[in-house]
């Protein structure tokens, strides 16, 4: 666990970065420091690892103050995965990830061993072991950072917008292996975004700081977008929040109805058959798994790829409410298709079964959350 | 033409005393050690001002206010003022890499700088947060990043230092600067032709050696797209440093930041 105590950090030009810091960051939870530019949470970040020293106010992690270790032993004992990746560009990335287990003193050997290991880990093929960072991707370069700040197997993660210099598409794909990552390591993290929904998506438990370094709300996802402190958390979240806090609310007991399919390479009569008068059909690949929907009365041919209309999403049996609304809004059928863990199709459900499991379901209201006193 | 060409062709004018075996030899061994004392003191001062960022005005000033000095007319005073306290050749040898030195220092102390200066912040920033002692950083961050430039600060200091190391002949010393003042005393063109042609491909061959040298030393990662990226920003920035020197060396567009590649010295 990693304790801020009224830690403040005021600048020589008499700037307050941080004002006032008190907030508790879980063992094995992922909490997220968000908040607009100027709000100190990369200080407060950094002042974990001492890379900036506190004004005043004791951090510690599980009850020893950090102002008392030796910096540089401090720092090798917590994993520091920064923006653009800070990787070394005269070394080969395996060499990168070999980094802190070096300062350790560890074997060459056992040490490289790791790195490869750790490379496969983060979704890396071990063939870009001896390539140079400039030959990489962005988003594979921020791979990277992450084996090697695991390198040493810390329990401390410090990440400072570790996803934000890359594209939408591969952010959300780092977000995701990244969840799945922590899943299996169950690191004590300290994540500093400025995109509430990544705070929201990647958040045991979200912090929300305004300028001036203080803090506006702590509280879980779920709680934030349910019940914001106040209007400045409010505005900082955005709109849709309803929509967006069904991202957290699962839904067990949802009406699935079976849903008829045809395989790709149906023929027309098949799919008309299927369709048993329906304006719409699910087309489902070899395995199982749905692909899209055709109207086979426009069908003049087998059905191929080529003829499926893509626009409905997939929600996981299971899910969340979101993902099976979204399903259930975005199929030309308006018939959300559901699939198993497996990617098989299970059933398809409509837009006001969802609506009347969000009304049956539990409010997502938390009056007894513990609500952080501003201090002015 | 033809002079020149019967003067270098002539297996007489290359072996024993005064012959241009030795003359290279004395030629090359004016220039390296020049260098290597440039490189002493240069360098561990560019790593400092790169590593702290204290002095950078200092190193600007100190560079553009050398650089303007006329080595010839430095030589002279150089000679002047410790000759008298020297005997023997020392009297002219001192003075003379004295001047050279003076010479050298500036490409190699902003080649350091920038290289130390242009260090991806970031990855300074990595190499600390993770747990690398300050010496770590340098050692192991820093000076390998700031290489590529380091050297090529190091080869356009050579190439000016083999041009100019002529000068040592004005003085009554060797190398091959004696083939120009001897040629011109004694009104042999070829002579002359023949010296000058001498020091440019000499400059060029040992820019060659530095270059493989610099191959092996400089990690592959600091080449390819990164480094052209670089020399493109640096062009636009130090457009109007393209040098006499640059001619022969290929390297010395990198040290930019501080324009390293100053006019020919006034005595070739």
């Amino acid at each position: 666990m990693i304790s801020f105590t009224d830690v403040t950090k005021v600048y020589p030009d008499g700037t307050t970065a941080v004002g006032g810091l008190t907030l508790e960051a879980p063992t094995g939870q992922i909490t997220v420091f968000v908040g607009p530019s100027g709000c100190g949470k990369t200080t407060s970040l950094r002042m974990i690892n001492r890379m900036i020293e506190p004004t005043s106010g004791v951090i510690a992690i599980d009850g020893r103050d950090t102002g008392s270790m030796n910096p540089t032993e401090l720092r090798r004992g917590i994993g520091y995965v920064i923006q653009s990746g800070g990787l070394f560009p005269h070394r080969t990335i395996v060499e990168n990830v070999m980094t802190v287990p070096l300062l350790l003193g560890w074997d060459k050997n056992k040490a490289r061993a790791t790195a490869m290991e750790l490379l496969e880990r983060v979704g890396l093929s071990t063939s870009l072991a001896k390539r140079y960072p400039n030959q990489l991707s962005g988003g594979q370069q921020q791979r990277v950072g992450v084996a090697r700040a695991l390198a040493s197997d810390p329990p401390i993660m410090l990440m400072d917008e570790p996803f934000s210099a890359v594209d939408p598409i591969v952010r959300d794909q780092l977000q995701d292996e990244f969840l799945r990552l922590q899943n299996e390591l169950g690191k004590t993290i300290v994540f500093v975004t400025h995109d509430i929904d990544e705070a929201v998506k990647l958040g045991d438990q979200v912090a929300v700081l305004r300028v001036g370094g203080t803090l506006a709300q702590l509280a879980t996802p779920d709680r934030l977008l349910a019940d914001p402190y106040d209007d400045f958390v409010a505005d900082f979240l955005g709109r849709d929040r309803g929509y967006r806090g069904l991202a957290f609310a699962s839904a067990p007991a949802l009406a699935i109805e079976p849903e008829t399919s045809v395989r790709l390479g149906a023929t027309p009569q098949e799919a008309l058959a299927a369709a048993a008068g329906r304006d719409w059909l699910l087309v489902v690949d070899d395995d199982g798994a749905p692909v899209g929907w055709v109207e086979p009365r426009k069908l003049r041919e087998p059905v191929s790829r080529g003829f499926l209309h893509r626009g409905g999403t997939v929600a996981r049996q299971g899910g969340s409410l979101r993902a099976a609304l979204d399903a259930a809004l975005s199929s030309p059928a308006r018939r959300g298709v559901l699939v198993d863990d497996a990617g098989r199709l299970v059933g398809t459900v409509q837009a006001r079964d969802v609506l009347t499991e969000i009304e049956r379901g539990p409010q997502v209201s938390a009056p007894a959350e513990e609500r952080i006193e501003d201090t002015p | 033409m033809n002079a020149l060409w019967t003067w270098l062709f002539d297996p007489a004018n290359w072996g024993g005393a005064g012959g241009i075996w030795q003359r290279i030899g004395e030629h090359l061994i004016y220039s390296g050690v020049t260098v290597l004392i440039a490189s002493l003191v240069a360098i561990p001062l560019g790593l400092w001002i790169g590593h702290t960022g204290k002095g950078r005005l200092l190193v600007v000033n100190l560079v553009n206010g050398i650089r303007a000095l006329p080595t010839l007319g430095l030589l002279f005073i150089a000679v002047l003022l410790l000759g008298p306290r020297l005997s023997g050749d020392l009297a002219f040898l001192l003075p003379a890499i004295f001047v050279l030195v003076v010479l050298a220092i500036p490409p190699i102390l902003a080649g350091t700088y920038s290289g130390v200066d242009e260090v991806d912040p970031s990855a300074r920033d990595a190499a600390t947060g993770m747990g690398m002692t300050p010496g770590q950083v340098l050692r192991d961050v820093e000076i390998p990043c700031a290489l590529p430039l380091i050297f090529s600060g190091i080869r356009s200091a050579t190439l000016q230092v083999i041009a100019t190391a002529t000068i040592a002949a004005w003085v009554s010393l060797g190398g091959l600067g004696r083939f120009l003042n001897d040629g011109q005393a004694s009104q042999d063109y070829g002579q002359m032709a023949g010296g000058a042609l001498l020091v440019a491909v000499l400059a060029v061959l040992v820019d060659l050696v530095l270059a493989g040298l610099q191959r092996l030393l400089v990690s592959p990662g600091l080449s390819a797209p990164r480094q052209t990226r670089r020399r493109r920003r640096g062009e636009a920035d130090a457009a109007p440093s393209a040098g006499a020197a640059g001619a022969a060396g290929s390297g010395s567009a990198d040290a930019r930041s501080v324009s390293v590649d100053a006019a020919e010295p006034s005595s070739t």
